[in-house]
Protein backbone atom coordinates (compact mmCIF):
# COMPACT_ATOMS: atom_id res chain seq x y z
CA UNK A 1 0.00 0.00 0.00
CA UNK A 2 1.20 3.60 -0.56
CA UNK A 3 2.14 6.05 1.92
CA UNK A 4 3.31 9.77 2.35
CA UNK A 5 6.00 10.30 5.30
CA UNK A 6 5.02 13.84 5.97
CA UNK A 7 7.50 14.36 8.71
CA UNK A 8 11.30 12.80 8.09
CA UNK A 9 14.59 14.46 8.85
CA UNK A 10 16.02 13.02 5.85
CA UNK A 11 19.45 14.99 6.24
CA UNK A 12 20.52 12.78 9.34
CA UNK A 13 19.43 9.24 7.42
CA UNK A 14 21.18 6.91 5.15
CA UNK A 15 20.27 6.77 1.49
CA UNK A 16 19.57 2.66 2.58
CA UNK A 17 16.09 4.25 4.48
CA UNK A 18 15.61 6.16 1.30
CA UNK A 19 15.69 2.75 -0.94
CA UNK A 20 13.45 0.56 2.37
CA UNK A 21 11.11 3.79 2.44
CA UNK A 22 10.09 3.78 -1.73
CA UNK A 23 10.14 -0.04 -1.64
CA UNK A 24 8.08 -0.03 1.18
CA UNK A 25 5.19 1.81 -0.68
CA UNK A 26 6.23 5.74 0.36
CA UNK A 27 5.35 8.02 -2.43
CA UNK A 28 6.62 11.22 -1.08
CA UNK A 29 8.29 12.48 2.39
CA UNK A 30 8.65 15.72 4.03
CA UNK A 31 11.08 17.21 5.93
CA UNK A 32 10.58 20.29 8.47
CA UNK A 33 13.41 21.97 9.51
CA UNK A 34 15.09 20.77 12.74
CA UNK A 35 17.67 21.19 15.37
CA UNK A 36 20.86 19.52 14.13
CA UNK A 37 21.51 17.66 17.62
CA UNK A 38 24.15 20.68 18.45
CA UNK A 39 23.70 24.91 18.15
CA UNK A 40 24.88 26.43 14.83
CA UNK A 41 27.03 29.02 15.12
CA UNK A 42 25.29 31.58 12.90
CA UNK A 43 22.89 32.32 10.38
CA UNK A 44 25.61 31.02 8.33
CA UNK A 45 24.72 27.22 9.02
CA UNK A 46 21.06 27.98 8.85
CA UNK A 47 21.86 28.96 5.03
CA UNK A 48 23.41 25.64 4.50
CA UNK A 49 20.93 23.77 6.05
CA UNK A 50 18.02 25.47 3.96
CA UNK A 51 20.32 25.12 0.96
CA UNK A 52 20.50 21.25 1.63
CA UNK A 53 16.72 20.83 2.45
CA UNK A 54 15.69 22.57 -0.81
CA UNK A 55 18.75 21.58 -3.53
CA UNK A 56 20.44 19.06 -2.84
CA UNK A 57 18.00 16.13 -0.39
CA UNK A 58 15.34 16.31 -3.08
CA UNK A 59 17.93 15.08 -5.65
CA UNK A 60 19.13 12.48 -3.02
CA UNK A 61 15.36 11.59 -2.64
CA UNK A 62 14.99 11.83 -6.46
CA UNK A 63 16.85 8.61 -6.93
CA UNK A 64 14.48 6.15 -5.79
CA UNK A 65 12.20 7.93 -7.16
CA UNK A 66 10.36 9.67 -4.18
CA UNK A 67 9.25 13.38 -4.32
CA UNK A 68 11.25 15.25 -1.61
CA UNK A 69 9.64 18.66 0.23
CA UNK A 70 10.63 21.02 2.90
CA UNK A 71 9.35 23.07 5.61
CA UNK A 72 11.76 26.24 6.96
CA UNK A 73 12.28 27.73 10.59
CA UNK A 74 14.73 27.91 13.17
CA UNK A 75 13.98 25.19 15.83
CA UNK A 76 12.79 25.77 19.05
CA UNK A 77 15.40 24.87 20.58
CA UNK A 78 17.84 27.38 18.95
CA UNK A 79 15.42 30.42 20.29
CA UNK A 80 16.81 31.14 23.33
CA UNK A 81 19.00 33.24 21.27
CA UNK A 82 16.66 36.63 19.77
CA UNK A 83 19.25 37.61 17.82
CA UNK A 84 20.45 34.33 15.93
CA UNK A 85 16.81 33.41 15.18
CA UNK A 86 16.09 37.40 14.04
CA UNK A 87 18.69 36.81 11.64
CA UNK A 88 17.35 32.93 10.22
CA UNK A 89 14.05 34.36 9.95
CA UNK A 90 15.50 37.20 7.61
CA UNK A 91 17.29 34.52 5.28
CA UNK A 92 14.11 32.61 5.13
CA UNK A 93 12.10 34.79 2.64
CA UNK A 94 14.69 33.89 0.14
CA UNK A 95 14.35 30.09 0.22
CA UNK A 96 10.23 30.22 0.48
CA UNK A 97 9.23 30.44 -3.17
CA UNK A 98 11.97 27.30 -3.68
CA UNK A 99 9.63 24.79 -5.30
CA UNK A 100 10.07 22.04 -2.59
CA UNK A 101 9.04 24.17 0.05
CA UNK A 102 5.87 23.90 1.58
CA UNK A 103 5.48 26.14 4.63
CA UNK A 104 6.95 27.31 7.84
CA UNK A 105 7.81 24.42 10.27
CA UNK A 106 8.55 22.73 12.46
CA UNK A 107 7.81 26.02 14.76
CA UNK A 108 6.54 25.51 18.41
CA UNK A 109 8.33 25.56 21.40
CA UNK A 110 10.69 23.28 23.31
CA UNK A 111 10.85 24.33 27.15
CA UNK A 112 8.13 26.95 27.48
CA UNK A 113 9.91 30.32 27.74
CA UNK A 114 9.59 33.54 26.86
CA UNK A 115 11.61 33.91 24.21
CA UNK A 116 10.91 30.63 22.27
CA UNK A 117 7.45 32.31 22.14
CA UNK A 118 8.23 35.42 20.85
CA UNK A 119 10.15 33.21 18.42
CA UNK A 120 7.13 31.75 17.19
CA UNK A 121 5.06 34.76 17.11
CA UNK A 122 8.01 35.82 14.87
CA UNK A 123 7.52 32.71 12.41
CA UNK A 124 3.86 32.49 12.35
CA UNK A 125 3.91 36.43 11.79
CA UNK A 126 6.24 35.14 8.60
CA UNK A 127 3.98 32.60 7.61
CA UNK A 128 0.82 34.64 7.78
CA UNK A 129 2.16 37.29 5.48
CA UNK A 130 3.57 34.64 3.64
CA UNK A 131 0.08 33.08 3.41
CA UNK A 132 2.35 29.76 4.16
CA UNK A 133 1.41 26.37 5.47
CA UNK A 134 2.30 26.01 9.11
CA UNK A 135 3.97 22.64 10.71
CA UNK A 136 4.60 22.65 14.67
CA UNK A 137 6.54 20.98 17.33
CA UNK A 138 4.59 20.67 20.22
CA UNK A 139 7.30 19.99 23.54
CA UNK A 140 8.40 16.47 24.61
CA UNK A 141 7.10 14.56 27.61
CA UNK A 142 6.13 16.80 30.74
CA UNK A 143 6.34 19.95 28.88
CA UNK A 144 4.21 19.02 25.96
CA UNK A 145 0.64 19.55 27.91
CA UNK A 146 1.53 23.10 28.68
CA UNK A 147 3.24 23.63 25.33
CA UNK A 148 0.58 22.50 23.30
CA UNK A 149 -2.10 24.50 25.04
CA UNK A 150 0.52 27.98 24.51
CA UNK A 151 1.58 27.15 21.02
CA UNK A 152 -2.87 26.90 20.39
CA UNK A 153 -3.40 30.32 21.82
CA UNK A 154 -0.41 32.11 19.62
CA UNK A 155 -1.72 30.71 16.77
CA UNK A 156 -5.28 31.98 17.16
CA UNK A 157 -4.08 35.32 18.85
CA UNK A 158 -3.21 35.72 15.05
CA UNK A 159 -6.75 36.49 13.13
CA UNK A 160 -4.66 35.70 9.76
CA UNK A 161 -4.02 31.91 10.67
CA UNK A 162 -6.73 29.18 9.71
CA UNK A 163 -6.38 26.30 11.94
CA UNK A 164 -7.29 24.13 8.62
CA UNK A 165 -3.86 25.17 7.38
CA UNK A 166 -1.88 24.39 10.91
CA UNK A 167 -0.61 21.04 11.55
CA UNK A 168 0.08 20.60 15.25
CA UNK A 169 2.44 17.51 15.42
CA UNK A 170 3.60 14.95 18.09
CA UNK A 171 0.19 15.08 19.79
CA UNK A 172 -0.56 12.52 22.33
CA UNK A 173 -3.82 11.21 24.28
CA UNK A 174 -3.71 14.19 26.36
CA UNK A 175 -2.79 16.80 23.41
CA UNK A 176 -5.21 15.34 20.50
CA UNK A 177 -8.51 16.76 21.53
CA UNK A 178 -7.88 20.15 22.29
CA UNK A 179 -6.03 20.31 18.79
CA UNK A 180 -8.80 18.32 16.89
CA UNK A 181 -10.96 20.23 18.63
CA UNK A 182 -9.95 24.13 17.77
CA UNK A 183 -10.23 22.77 13.91
CA UNK A 184 -6.07 22.35 13.43
CA UNK A 185 -5.06 19.07 11.49
CA UNK A 186 -2.99 16.72 14.29
CA UNK A 187 0.01 14.86 13.86
CA UNK A 188 1.38 11.60 15.03
CA UNK A 189 4.64 10.23 15.79
CA UNK A 190 5.68 6.86 15.99
CA UNK A 191 8.55 6.59 18.11
CA UNK A 192 10.23 3.80 20.18
CA UNK A 193 10.65 5.50 23.46
CA UNK A 194 8.66 8.50 23.38
CA UNK A 195 5.52 10.07 21.59
CA UNK A 196 3.70 7.18 20.15
CA UNK A 197 3.40 3.66 19.46
CA UNK A 198 1.68 2.64 16.45
CA UNK A 199 -1.14 0.99 18.77
CA UNK A 200 -1.45 4.10 20.69
CA UNK A 201 -2.15 5.90 17.60
CA UNK A 202 -4.31 3.66 16.21
CA UNK A 203 -6.50 3.70 19.32
CA UNK A 204 -6.59 7.73 18.72
CA UNK A 205 -8.17 7.55 15.68
CA UNK A 206 -10.78 4.62 16.44
CA UNK A 207 -11.72 7.18 19.21
CA UNK A 208 -11.60 10.55 17.45
CA UNK A 209 -11.55 9.59 14.00
CA UNK A 210 -9.67 9.88 10.73
CA UNK A 211 -10.32 13.25 9.78
CA UNK A 212 -7.47 16.01 9.62
CA UNK A 213 -5.09 13.37 11.31
CA UNK A 214 -2.01 12.00 10.01
CA UNK A 215 0.97 9.51 11.25
CA UNK A 216 4.64 10.11 11.02
CA UNK A 217 7.77 8.51 11.96
CA UNK A 218 9.64 11.57 12.47
CA UNK A 219 13.03 9.83 11.52
CA UNK A 220 15.62 12.10 12.77
CA UNK A 221 19.42 11.41 14.07
CA UNK A 222 17.44 10.14 17.34
CA UNK A 223 16.19 6.67 18.34
CA UNK A 224 13.42 6.46 15.56
CA UNK A 225 12.31 4.17 12.81
CA UNK A 226 11.97 5.29 9.57
CA UNK A 227 9.56 2.60 8.62
CA UNK A 228 7.62 3.37 11.36
CA UNK A 229 4.50 4.18 9.51
CA UNK A 230 3.95 1.00 6.84
CA UNK A 231 4.42 -0.98 10.24
CA UNK A 232 1.42 1.05 11.99
CA UNK A 233 -0.51 0.40 8.23
CA UNK A 234 0.36 -3.82 9.15
CA UNK A 235 -0.96 -3.16 12.77
CA UNK A 236 -4.07 -1.53 11.31
CA UNK A 237 -4.73 -4.52 9.05
CA UNK A 238 -4.52 -6.82 12.06
CA UNK A 239 -7.15 -4.63 13.92
CA UNK A 240 -9.10 -5.57 10.87
CA UNK A 241 -9.37 -2.25 9.45
CA UNK A 242 -10.56 -1.86 5.62
CA UNK A 243 -8.05 -0.87 2.72
CA UNK A 244 -9.43 2.01 2.35
CA UNK A 245 -9.49 3.73 5.82
CA UNK A 246 -6.37 2.90 5.77
CA UNK A 247 -5.46 4.76 2.48
CA UNK A 248 -7.24 7.65 4.09
CA UNK A 249 -4.51 7.97 7.35
CA UNK A 250 -1.70 7.12 5.50
CA UNK A 251 -2.18 8.45 1.93
CA UNK A 252 -5.05 10.53 1.66
CA UNK A 253 -5.27 12.87 5.00
CA UNK A 254 -1.17 13.85 4.44
CA UNK A 255 -1.91 14.83 0.75
CA UNK A 256 -5.20 16.65 1.78
CA UNK A 257 -2.87 18.85 3.81
CA UNK A 258 -0.16 19.80 1.74
CA UNK A 259 -2.25 20.39 -1.57
CA UNK A 260 -3.29 22.94 0.13
CA UNK A 261 0.34 24.45 -0.68
CA UNK A 262 1.02 25.22 -4.55
CA UNK A 263 4.18 23.43 -4.07
CA UNK A 264 2.65 20.01 -3.87
CA UNK A 265 1.45 18.81 -7.39
CA UNK A 266 1.91 15.01 -5.95
CA UNK A 267 -0.81 13.84 -8.84
CA UNK A 268 0.52 15.76 -11.27
CA UNK A 269 4.22 14.88 -11.00
CA UNK A 270 3.01 11.46 -11.73
CA UNK A 271 3.69 9.94 -8.42
CA UNK A 272 0.06 9.13 -7.48
CA UNK A 273 0.42 5.14 -7.44
CA UNK A 274 -1.93 2.78 -7.30
CA UNK A 275 -3.19 1.06 -3.95
CA UNK B 1 -12.80 -5.17 17.59
CA UNK B 2 -14.79 -7.49 20.02
CA UNK B 3 -13.17 -7.52 24.09
CA UNK B 4 -11.57 -10.86 23.12
CA UNK B 5 -10.40 -10.03 20.06
CA UNK B 6 -8.50 -6.56 21.92
CA UNK B 7 -7.19 -9.26 24.47
CA UNK B 8 -6.16 -12.07 21.88
CA UNK B 9 -4.12 -9.53 19.71
CA UNK B 10 -2.40 -7.65 23.23
CA UNK B 11 -2.52 -9.50 26.22
CA UNK B 12 1.15 -11.32 25.90
CA UNK B 13 2.46 -7.83 25.00
CA UNK B 14 0.73 -5.91 27.55
CA UNK B 15 1.83 -9.01 30.36
CA UNK B 16 5.52 -8.56 28.86
CA UNK B 17 5.30 -4.44 28.93
CA UNK B 18 3.83 -4.97 33.12
CA UNK B 19 6.22 -7.52 34.14
CA UNK B 20 9.28 -5.50 32.83
CA UNK B 21 7.92 -2.30 34.64
CA UNK B 22 7.80 -4.55 37.94
CA UNK B 23 11.20 -5.72 37.17
CA UNK B 24 12.61 -1.78 36.82
CA UNK B 25 10.69 -1.07 39.87
CA UNK B 26 12.59 -3.70 41.78
CA UNK B 27 15.82 -2.22 40.18
CA UNK B 28 15.30 0.91 41.44
CA UNK B 29 13.95 -0.16 44.78
CA UNK B 30 17.52 -1.96 45.17
CA UNK B 31 19.63 0.54 44.27
CA UNK B 32 20.89 2.88 46.66
CA UNK B 33 20.02 6.39 46.31
CA UNK B 34 17.74 9.41 47.49
CA UNK B 35 14.26 10.01 46.56
CA UNK B 36 13.35 11.02 42.91
CA UNK B 37 11.16 12.79 41.81
CA UNK B 38 10.19 10.79 38.64
CA UNK B 39 9.59 7.63 40.98
CA UNK B 40 7.38 9.82 42.57
CA UNK B 41 4.93 10.75 39.07
CA UNK B 42 5.70 6.99 38.22
CA UNK B 43 4.25 5.52 41.68
CA UNK B 44 1.16 8.16 41.17
CA UNK B 45 0.65 7.14 37.61
CA UNK B 46 0.85 3.44 38.21
CA UNK B 47 -2.24 4.10 40.33
CA UNK B 48 -4.19 4.96 37.62
CA UNK B 49 -3.54 1.61 35.72
CA UNK B 50 -5.83 0.20 38.63
CA UNK B 51 -8.81 2.77 38.92
CA UNK B 52 -12.05 2.53 37.51
CA UNK B 53 -11.72 5.88 35.63
CA UNK B 54 -11.77 5.94 31.67
CA UNK B 55 -9.34 7.66 29.35
CA UNK B 56 -6.22 6.20 31.78
CA UNK B 57 -3.39 7.12 28.61
CA UNK B 58 -4.23 10.73 28.80
CA UNK B 59 -4.82 10.59 32.77
CA UNK B 60 -1.06 8.83 32.96
CA UNK B 61 0.40 11.74 30.69
CA UNK B 62 -0.99 14.44 32.79
CA UNK B 63 0.18 13.15 36.29
CA UNK B 64 3.77 13.40 34.44
CA UNK B 65 2.83 17.30 32.86
CA UNK B 66 3.83 20.33 34.00
CA UNK B 67 0.59 21.57 35.59
CA UNK B 68 1.70 25.30 34.94
CA UNK B 69 0.26 27.82 32.45
CA UNK B 70 2.49 30.24 32.38
CA UNK B 71 5.92 30.49 30.24
CA UNK B 72 9.17 30.02 32.10
CA UNK B 73 11.51 33.07 32.06
CA UNK B 74 14.34 31.07 30.35
CA UNK B 75 15.15 27.74 28.85
CA UNK B 76 18.60 26.94 30.89
CA UNK B 77 18.16 23.30 29.53
CA UNK B 78 16.87 21.65 26.23
CA UNK B 79 16.24 18.31 27.47
CA UNK B 80 12.69 17.09 29.18
CA UNK B 81 13.13 14.39 31.32
CA UNK B 82 9.78 12.62 31.81
CA UNK B 83 8.58 14.07 34.98
CA UNK B 84 8.06 17.66 36.05
CA UNK B 85 10.20 18.45 38.58
CA UNK B 86 8.79 21.10 40.00
CA UNK B 87 11.89 22.57 41.12
CA UNK B 88 14.52 19.65 40.98
CA UNK B 89 16.75 19.60 38.55
CA UNK B 90 17.40 16.14 36.60
CA UNK B 91 16.81 16.01 32.91
CA UNK B 92 17.91 13.31 30.27
CA UNK B 93 20.05 13.44 27.30
CA UNK B 94 18.83 15.65 24.36
CA UNK B 95 15.95 14.38 22.03
CA UNK B 96 15.67 15.84 18.53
Amino acid sequence: MRYIEPHGHMVSRTTDDYAAMAAAGCAAVCEPAFWAGFDRRSVDGFYDYFCQLTEHEPKRAAKFGLPHYSWLCINPKEAEDLKLAEEVLSIIPEFIDKPNVLGIGEIGLNKNSRNELKVLEMHIDLAAARDQLILVHTPHLEDKRKGTRLILDALKNDPRIRPERCVIDHVEEHTVKMVLGEGFWAGMTLYPESKCSPSRAIDMLEIYGAERIWMNSACDWGVSVPLAVPHAMLEMRRRGHLADWIDQVVFGNPKAFMEQSPHFPLAAAGTDTSK
Amino acid sequence: MTRQQVLDLYFLDARHKLIDLAAFVDRVERSEGKADFRMEAFYQAAKVLAGSQPDKAATTLNVFSDPTTEPIEAATTKAACGAWPGGAKTADASRP
